[in-house]
Order: structure tokens, then C-alpha cells, then sequence
């Protein structure tokens, strides 16, 4: 009946607040048609998975300039599987240093995207991960 | 997958709530499926729509009542259903009220749904009712129900809120914009927010003024303003005896929260005993089925009819050489017909 719609949360865990890059993503998935909930500043990684949790959504987008990307990214991932959504697509955005990439990458990060990223390229992605889901 | 799933909706997983209602809100056959069996379990829940122009608070007093609503009935489970529009353009949507809601992030009893309007005109989503009704099922006493922001006719919420609050702002407009049709007249509490603004006095004046004008009308031709909106007769012969209270209050710091939150209880309490509950219940039902028969009854009807025929029909008239008038009636015909033969 009704086409399904991509749903994307995007939030930003823990003290930076510096919350453009979400937004600049935040609209361009909007643009591209995506059904986005955007949380705001300051989020912990319990309440980033309760609200993935409320809004059932396929994708979750986090943003992070703070450094302490190695310490919120792992605790999204366990939080969001503790609460049985496994199969929920993490993307990272960001200042990520080329060291920790690889990590975060095998911790279960599908993506991660630095400074001058194309929006379209962020949104290609999220399609193809979510229909390869499905 | 939808009974076990339906079993643990029951047994308060709030994983499976959010499964199902995601599939409701897609209209899938697992969400009909789950809807149908729902429906059946519904009829206990408070349903509160919160409807006002943008920017008017409607997201933080949202937030502030849900916080008072579960200290007062802290047995009660809260429901949040939150309406943003859709893009015109492209059918995405930047949902963004759970911004305002950051203070109910801790209680597990609270759960915040937001929806796109995907297309929708009235204020609210296609399938808001239908997501009202999951969350009733699924046992939450309280249902706030917040519309995109309203401009003067997006009335939807009424048919199926028992409470509708109306939320305006110091400063919107004079004495004849509160009384023109439209979104006012749909109140059951009038709220007028961020009254730490200058005007909110004279805000207050204004609305008290239409509230009275209506009222001594309701009185006079023993009527009332709802039965414009609600065909079922029952409602019309009760419900002259609400007035609807105006109230200030500043949201964000949960100033007038405490008698907003009277308010609602009371109005409650007065919809029981007045047997409007009841009455509303029926008309909600009523007008649901009326309009997703005539949702059915379109998708019928482009289904039974070629694209071609309706596009030569309209070419036609755009030539002038039949009415529009003509054009429909043809069509029409030719529906009936056509879904005639079908089912012989």
C-alpha cells in the first residue's frame, strides 16, 4: 500500500557541541526522500538506543568531534543490541582519526565519513545497506 | 510473525510495540492483520490532541505534561505520538519534536513515537489513529497526540482525541481572528503559551471573549460547535455544558502545568459523566470507517478505471467540449459498471 520509508535517527552523543554536521546530514537525507528524527546535543549511548528503540528505525547516524569516539561508538553498539536491534545500520560521522577507522569499522561501524564528505554519497550508502538488509 | 509478536506487544515489549507499529504505519498486511486484532482491545485509553500554529510549544508542553501526567497517575503508561509534515517535493521529512522531549528520556512508562504527515492534509498522518489504537492495546492510559503545526483549518485531531488543547502564543492575531471558523472552535482547553511574553493578557481577553460569544450561542440554539464536525447525533444533544478553560503557561519552565493537567483530568471526568466519553468513542469510530471508506472506495476506483480513459475525459473538457460535470459522471458510470461485472 504505501511505500516503505527509510527511517533514520541522527544524534550526537556526548559533550561537543558542534551539531552542523548533523544537521547538514540530517537535510540531506530529508531531501532524499528518508524519514529522519533528530535528537539534539548531548545524548548518552542508553538514551541514543532508547529512542532508535521508540522510533523503530533502520538507520542511526551519530556524529562525533569530541575524540571520545572510541568510547561512545562501542557503547551505542552494545546498547542497541541489548535491546534486541541487531540489525540496525551505524553510520559515523565526524573527525575520526585514520587509526581508529579500522576499529570502529570491525566493532560493526558500516560507515564512517570525515570533513568534505558528499551528502549524496551518504545517501547512496544508507540505500544500498538498508535494501541489502531487507 | 504477528501473533508471537502480538504476545509480546502484550506482555509489554516495547520492541515489539515499536515493530508493529511501524508495520500499522506502512499499512502492511502483518499491520492490518495486528490492527484488526488490536481494535478489539481497545476503548480504555485517555486520547489528548495538542494542535496549534508552529512554533507555539506544542513539543515542550507536550513534554511537560507527560512528565506531570505520570507523577499524578504513575500507573498509567504515557504514549507520544508526534506529527511532523512530510516534504511536498521529495516525501522526506526532518522529524524533530523529540528535541523538546529530552526530560522523558529516563522513564521507561513514556514512549515517543514521531510520525510523518506522508502527504496528509489535515495535521495529522494518515495512519495517526491507527498507531493511537496500537498504543491503547498495548495498555497506555495516556495518549498525547501533537498535530503538525496548525494554521486555522487542520481539525483533524478532533475526531479522535476526547480531549483536544489548542495551543496559541501572545501575539497571533486580534479580536476577529479568534473568532473566525477553524481551529479555535475545536477546543475543549485553550492554552496560550510562553505567556511570559508581553500580550498574553490581552491573548487571554480574546480567546475568553470568543469562548463566551460561543458559548451563549450554544445556549441559545441548544448546539454546539462539534456537531459541525461529528455527524453522530448523540453528541449533539450532550455536550453544551463544557466551557472551555484558557490557560497560561510558560512550557519550558512547567509554569501552569499543574492546572493544565487539572484541566485535562476534569475534562475527563466531565466527558464520563456526561456520557460524551462514550458519545466521542462512537463518533471516532464512525468517522474512521467513513474515511478509510473513502480512501477504499478511491483505490477502487483507479484500479476499475484506465488512466487513459481519465486522462482523454479530462482533455476533453479542457477543450471544451464536455463539462467537468460530464466528465465525473462518465467516469462514474463506468466504475460502477466495470466493478459490477467484476464481482458477477
Amino acid at each position: 500500500m504505501t511505500e516503505k520509508k527509510i527511517r533514520v535517527l541522527i544524534a550526537k552523543p556526548g559533550l561537543d557541541g558542534h551539531d552542523r554536521g548533523a544537521k547538514v546530514v540530517a537535510r540531506a537525507l530529508r531531501d532524499d526522500g528518508m524519514e529522519v528524527i533528530y535528537t539534539g546535543l548531548r545524548q548518552t549511548p542508553e538514551m541514543i538506543a532508547e529512542a532508535a528503540l521508540q522510533e523503530d528505525v533502520d538507520v542511526v547516524g551519530l556524529s562525533i568531534l569530541s575524540g571520545a569516539h572510541n568510547a561512545l561508538v562501542p557503547q551505542v553498539i552494545a546498547d542497541l543490541r541489548a535491546n534486541g536491534q541487531t540489525d540496525v545500520v551505524l553510520f559515523l560521522g565526524g573527525i575520526i582519526p585514520e587509526d581508529d577507522i579500522q576499529t570502529l569499522l570491525e566493532q560493526g561501524v558500516y560507515k564512517i565519513y570525515g570533513p568534505g564528505t558528499d551528502t549524496r554519497e551518504v545517501c547512496k550508502d544508507i540505500r544500498e545497506a538498508v535494501k541489502s538488509k531487507a | 510473525m504477528t501473533s508471537a509478536l502480538l504476545d509480546s506487544l502484550r506482555k509489554g515489549n516495547r520492541l515489539a510495540l515499536s515493530r508493529v507499529l511501524s508495520q500499522v504505519e506502512n499499512g502492511t498486511e502483518a499491520g492490518l492483520t495486528a490492527l484488526d486484532e488490536l481494535f478489539l482491545e481497545t476503548g480504555t485509553a485517555q486520547k489528548i490532541g495538542i494542535t496549534g500554529p508552529p512554533g507555539s510549544g506544542k513539543s515542550t508542553l507536550v513534554n511537560a505534561l507527560a512528565r506531570e501526567l505520570r507523577q499524578r497517575q504513575p500507573d498509567k503508561k504515557v504514549a507520544i505520538i508526534a506529527v511532523d509534515p512530510s516534504s511536498p517535493f521529495t516525501g522526506g521529512a526532518l522529524l524533530g519534536d523529540r528535541v523538546r522531549m529530552l526530560d522523558l528520556q529516563d522513564d521507561k512508562q513514556i514512549f515517543i513515537r514521531s510520525m510523518a504527515s506522508r502527504g496528509a492534509l489535515g495535521g495529522l498522518a494518515e495512519q495517526t489513529e491507527a498507531l493511537s489504537q496500537v498504543f491503547d492495546a498495548a495498555g497506555y492510559g495516556f495518549i498525547l497526540i501533537e498535530t503538525v503545526g496548525a494554521g486555522q483549518s487542520e481539525v483533524d485531531v478532533v475526531n479522535l482525541a476526547h480531549t483536544t488543547i489548542v495551543v496559541d502564543t501572545p501575539g497571533t492575531g486580534d479580536d476577529i481572528q479568534s473568532i473566525k471558523a477553524g481551529i479555535l472552535e475545536i477546543a475543549d482547553i485553550l492554552v496560550v503559551n510562553k505567556a511570559d511574553r508581553p500580550g498574553a493578557d490581552q491573548s487571554v481577553t480574546h480567546l475568553r471573549n470568543m469562548v463566551e460569544m460561543g458559548y451563549a450561542r450554544s445556549i441559545n440554539n441548544g448546539k454546539h460547535h462539534l456537531e459541525d464536525f461529528q455527524e453522530n447525533s448523540e453528541h449533539k444533544t450532550t455536550s453544551a455544558h463544557w466551557v472551555p478553560p484558557i490557560l497560561k503557561t510558560v512550557a519550558c519552565e512547567f509554569t501552569g502545568i499543574q492546572e493544565l493537567t487539572d484541566a485535562i483530568l476534569t475534562h475527563a471526568a466531565h466527558l464520563r459523566q456526561s456520557g460524551q466519553w462514550h458519545a466521542k468513542d462512537q463518533a471516532a469510530i464512525r468517522a474512521n470507517i467513513r474515511h478509510q471508506l473513502i480512501a477504499g472506495l478511491l483505490s477502487d476506483f483507479n484500479q476499475n478505471v484506465p488512466v487513459e480513459m481519465i486522462d482523454s475525459l479530462i482533455e476533453q473538457a479542457q477543450k471544451r467540449a464536455i463539462s467537468p460535470n460530464e466528465a465525473v459522471r462518465v467516469l462514474l458510470t463506468y466504475n460502477r459498471n466495470n466493478s459490477l461485472e467484476s464481482s458477477e
